[in-house]
């Protein structure tokens, strides 16, 4: 125990105390880094709208002190012995979950998502019974089966938030097969996943219309993210004529909305996936389905492989998100920005210069 | 004008003359067999609940008198010069639809359900102007591409229904892949589709469960039906003890009642299809679908060629529906014990011989 001790890791940084959510510098403690582990020096880390949602204990499970992050990257310092997938120098980074079971139909199916004793990156107990830490540190330490490697023609920073959004919106495009080339796509909600979700709709040769309910929205969907249409949904006139007009929609709006006029935006056989949460059930009429055979489908996140692929997949279109870097100093004001959705698209820490 | 007139059929049948719905002896005509007509006598008609509705003007777009009736089948008595696909002494039925653009999206697609010039067998228009009048008749006139051929080795009257309560579940069961054998599908509602989508599930391979309100519906669906399990869906201990068990659902119920019940039956990539038309919208929570990557879909009817490949599979599988035979002049008493479910699974009148 005295040995193992003083190979612990002593790591930097910041916390949420309580459900007022302000974040501040906080010392912790990870494992030392074991047969199957990879430590990694933090060099830049998302914030996701699930930190913001988890530091304020608004899903009624937050425990504290809280070091939230699911969207981090950096370089290898240490790997141990029995590592075989990554090597000191690589560029890796770690996403939403840090272990499953390995064993189950999910895990074996790719989708540790959705494994029942899969353990998130923070706000959760790992293995060894201590609590997980995620991204806003400055060291990580991290089962090699849940690293990824981050192919080196990506700039770090900008590849960060493809952790969390990126395999947010890119896992359903592939799984429900909305990828096809000159099909349509719809992209509703402009913010970390609509945005990327536009660029990966792009990027498999789609025709992409974004649909805000923010018409100020119109000229960066077209002018920066290469949107080829833009609806704005409370407009009645535009909706009405693009009725049947789309194959597939993707909503990543997480507050309450109405399913039904986006639903009749689709053609026949057409598929809307919901990657938003929002908190309160939508209504669903079912004829809005029946009629045109539709499809109504949710996923969270992405299993291990899947975010592999998709960050391969990146390195290959030289795709990134759109991010504004902050100091650690921001951070709380960041959080009050990402409140009112104000930020292109993402903020990212530069953790290893400002920590 | 004059010459064609007296080529036209004249036709006894049973119509709904107002709203109360209740049906009454009825002359009407049908066009002259056309080039690429097929005429044929009559023999039987199943009674959908689809029938019930309209002639109760239920969905507010009922034109009176009404003969409905889109479950009809009979034996050819004539076929234009230009029909290929049928002969005299053919044994054929006519569903749903008597037409549609052919040159569509959905009709290429074989979906002609979903044509926005879809005519249906009754209460609609036809290309020539007249009402369209369905199966409660004596003999029916129809475009050759809407006829379908019934295997001779399945008993007419047990066929009828095929045409729409069969095909309704076939059609969603075959496209979205609920046909693997080995793979378990739970079936909701057990009334005319629920009990065919039992039938086809179990010639498909699959383990079936039928979850019900009703208690007292297990033994039928075990006995006669053959299905493996069976679950109330009011007791929250039998569903708690089935979370996550099902590969797929479909669901029947035309009652509105709530999918997250059902949706926790789903195990991970789960797919539900709605095929019933509660009127009222339901609640969808969006966890529901998130968390385990689950789908939920709607369909109609099915396409021509479907029914076709159905009625094929039927015959080979020796499938036909469970029928409660009735004449002409108990259809009003029918109806109103439809309204009531009243019925093992279906009422299929006997035309030619009561009408």
């Amino acid at each position: 125990m005295g040995e193992a001790h003083y190979l612990e890791h002593e790591v930097h940084g910041w916390a949420a105390r309580d459900c007022s959510g302000v974040l501040s510098p906080f010392k912790f403690s990870r494992r030392a880094t074991g047969p199957r582990d990879v430590t990694f020096k933090v060099l830049y880390c998302g914030i996701c709208h699930s930190d913001l949602h988890q530091i304020r204990n608004e899903w009624q499970n937050s425990k504290y002190p809280m070091v939230p992050g699911h969207e981090f990257v950096g370089i290898v310092t240490e790997i141990g012995p029995e590592v075989h997938q990554h090597k000191v120098g690589d560029h890796v980074g770690v996403g939403c979950m840090v272990g499953s079971c390995q064993n189950c139909d999910s895990c074996a199916k790719g989708a540790e998502q959705y494994c029942e004793c899969m353990t998130p990156t923070y706000n959760d107990v790992d293995q060894d019974g201590k609590p997980t830490y995620g991204g806003y540190s400055a060291l990580m330490v991290c089962d090699e089966r849940f690293v990824l490697q981050i192919p080196k023609s990506l700039p770090l920073d900008a590849a960060a938030p493809l952790l969390c959004a990126g395999i947010t919106v890119y896992s359903p495009l592939r799984y429900f097969g909305m990828d096809e080339a000159g099909k349509s796509l719809g992209v509703v909600g402009l913010g970390g996943l609509g945005h990327m979700a536009v660029k990966f709709g792009k990027a498999f040769g789609m025709n992409v219309t974004v649909i805000s309910t923010s018409p100020s929205k119109e000229e960066e969907a077209r002018l920066i993210l290469n949107a080829d249409n833009f609806l704005v949904s409370k407009n009645d006139q535009q909706m009405k004529k693009a009725v049947k007009t789309l194959d597939y929609i993707i909503d990543t709006v997480s507050a309450k909305h109405e399913l039904e006029p986006l639903l009749s935006l689709l053609k026949v056989n057409g598929k809307l996936v919901l990657v938003g949460g929002p908190e309160e059930p939508l209504q669903l009429n079912p004829f809005a389905i029946l009629f045109g055979r539709k499809t109504v489908a949710g996923s969270t996140i992405g299993g291990i492989k899947e975010t592999q692929d998709m960050l391969d997949f990146c390195g290959v279109h030289n795709l990134i998100s759109t991010i504004e870097t902050i100091p650690f100093e921001y951070v709380n004001k960041a959080m009050d920005r990402l409140a009112k959705s104000d930020v292109k698209y993402r903020f990212v820490i530069d953790v290893a210069n400002t920590l």
